[in-house]
């Protein structure tokens, strides 16, 4: 058996060790309040303004503002409810999709209650936004639309560029929830068209507790958070100087040979595991699915034993079936693929991180193997 | 894993009691459905003993989580050898207590487990009694 194999890259990561070498200092020695007018201060804000450049550099963000929130779900919170309330004067209605990670859907039934109108737009088989639904379900009174640049489930990567082209001949403000693609994706935020778009450290090997809000420039926005007007006047609270450190050198750190690893052995896994009888992968295959996902279903089998199985193999993985969730229903993003509840429950998501090895997912594909066998054998489906 | 199961029904979970098929059973009984994320399928075979009609062996099948397959386990061990008037008091709390405890979100794998015992006797007093020795 091995030690640990960890394959849940998407759910979060292990923070880099140089990550925590570049973050050290701002506990102990560089600990300044940014706003603080002393030397220990500056230095604070020296290095937060250095990491807001750097990282604004790898997408072309020359026309926007890099907002630092504390991650994923502060920043799409912030900008359904901030460009909805500043813009109410233009529109109440926001679109979005059946397959946004839960941060963006409940913001948005939220604001439903508070009067404003939501679309939530289909996806076809392999979780693709169609161009042609879109602009169909664009209004008068549609002020933003906000569709996940690569889903989490199923790593589906949606056609930003040509989506946000619709909005923008539209006059509809594109927001993106990129924390799965960050990195692992191309992004240029002026040739795609993004107006807003949400980033997260602790999915690229950086700390929890820190994200992104890139906001191009003339964006209406109401603030989330008010108080003493930090990141200017966004999003109030003294500035985690540590956490963003950590972030930019997290961005720095991802390389394209990265990529290319984590591409090999997510074809090895799919390989692999499309070769049990009775499964599939779900999400396109090649360059439009995510580097580091494979997400598969196994017919006859319910998902939660399927992890527990692996666990007590040491293999960490995460499942969309009804069982493992606090509502007992299936994933909403398996519902929308149009996957059977049924196929829904027996389904699994492996991420793998830089770290992984071809001995690891070899291991892994032979513990599924055995796993789905037993589980199977226990099955009075068939 | 942060399931909050206990160590039972990991044990149960890891190494079933009873798991498989009967052949030629004297009652069967099925209950769930795939929809939900369970189904569960219970086999019997009833003996005659000082003049009662006893379960003689039991086995089952399960497509679930882990205290779907625990649970049914556990009620399959808690059955055996019962006549089938006690094995028909077996209730959920006594599955879920026989195994420590069971997240309360879990508690309708024990009242599935039972509700398919209880499936299996009808259909043996229904179907099965003559062909029980
Ligand atoms: C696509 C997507 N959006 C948002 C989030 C929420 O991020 P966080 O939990 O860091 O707030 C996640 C992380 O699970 C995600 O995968």
């Amino acid at each position: 058996m091995m030690d640990k194999v960890y394959l849940d890259n998407a759910a979060t990561t292990r923070v880099d060790s140089e990550v925590l070498k570049a973050m050290e200092p701002y506990f102990t020695k560089d600990f300044g309040n940014m706003a603080s007018l002393h030397s220990c201060g500056r230095e604070a804000e020296h290095a937060v303004e250095k990491a807001r450049r750097d990282i604004s550099k790898k997408v072309n963000g020359k026309d926007h503002k890099l907002v630092f929130t504390s991650g994923g779900t502060e920043s799409n919170n912030f900008t359904l409810k901030g460009v909805a309330f500043a813009n109410r004067d233009k529109g109440k209605h926001i679109i979005t999709t059946k397959i946004e990670h839960e941060c963006i859907l409940n913001a948005a039934k939220w604001l439903e209650k508070q009067g404003f109108d939501v679309t939530y737009l289909p996806v076809n088989k392999e979780g693709f936004v169609e161009l042609d639904v879109f602009s169909d379900a664009i209004r008068k009174d549609t002020v933003l639309a906000s569709i996940i640049h690569a889903n989490n489930e199923i790593g589906t990567i949606e056609p930003i560029r040509e989506l946000g082209k619709i909005a923008h001949d539209h006059n509809v403000l594109l927001h993106t929830d990129a924390c799965q693609s960050f990195t692992k994706v191309p992004i240029d935020l002026k040739k795609d068209n993004i107006d807003l778009m949400t980033i997260n450290s602790p999915k690229i090997h950086g700390p929890k507790g820190a994200g992104g809000l890139f906001i191009r420039q003339g964006v209406k926005m109401e603030p989330l958070l008010h108080g003493g007007g930090q990141e200017f006047g966004y999003r109030s609270g003294t500035v985690n100087v540590s956490g963003i450190v950590g972030f930019a050198k997290a961005v720095d750190i991802m390389k394209d040979k990265h990529l290319k690893h984590m591409e090999k052995i997510r074809d090895m896994l799919i390989d692999g595991a499309t070769d049990i009888p009775e499964s599939w992968l779900n999400g396109p295959r090649g360059k439009d699915r995510l580097a580091n996902n494979a997400h598969f279903s196994f017919r006859h089998i319910e998902g939660e034993s399927l992890i527990v199985h692996l666990d007590l193999k040491g293999i960490a993985a995460s499942t969309g079936s009804a069982c493992s969730s606090k509502s007992l229903e299936p994933s909403h993003v398996l519902m929308a693929i149009g996957l059977q509840p049924e196929d829904a429950h027996g389904s699994i998501r492996f991420s793998v991180g830089k770290e992984n090895t071809k001995e690891e997912i070899e291991y892994t594909l032979r513990s599924l193997h055995e796993a789905v066998e037993t589980l199977r054998k226990m099955s009075p489906l068939k | 894993m942060g399931l909050g199961y206990t160590e039972k029904v990991m044990e149960h979970f890891k190494s079933p009691h009873n798991m498989g098929e009967i052949k030629n059973p004297d009652g069967v009984g099925k209950v769930g459905n795939p929809v939900c994320g369970d189904v569960m399928k219970i086999y019997i075979k009833v003996r005659r003993y000082k003049g009662k009609e006893v379960i003689g062996d039991i086995k089952f099948q399960t497509y679930g989580c882990v205290s779907a397959i625990a649970t049914t386990s556990m009620m399959t061990k808690l059955a055996k050898g019962k006549d089938l008037d006690a094995a028909l008091k077996i209730s959920r709390n006594d599955v879920a207590n026989a195994l420590g405890g069971l997240p309360p979100i879990k508690m309708h794998c024990s009242h599935l487990a039972t509700e398919a015992l209880e499936a299996a006797i009808k259909d043996y007093r229904k179907t099965g009694k003559k062909k029980a020795k």
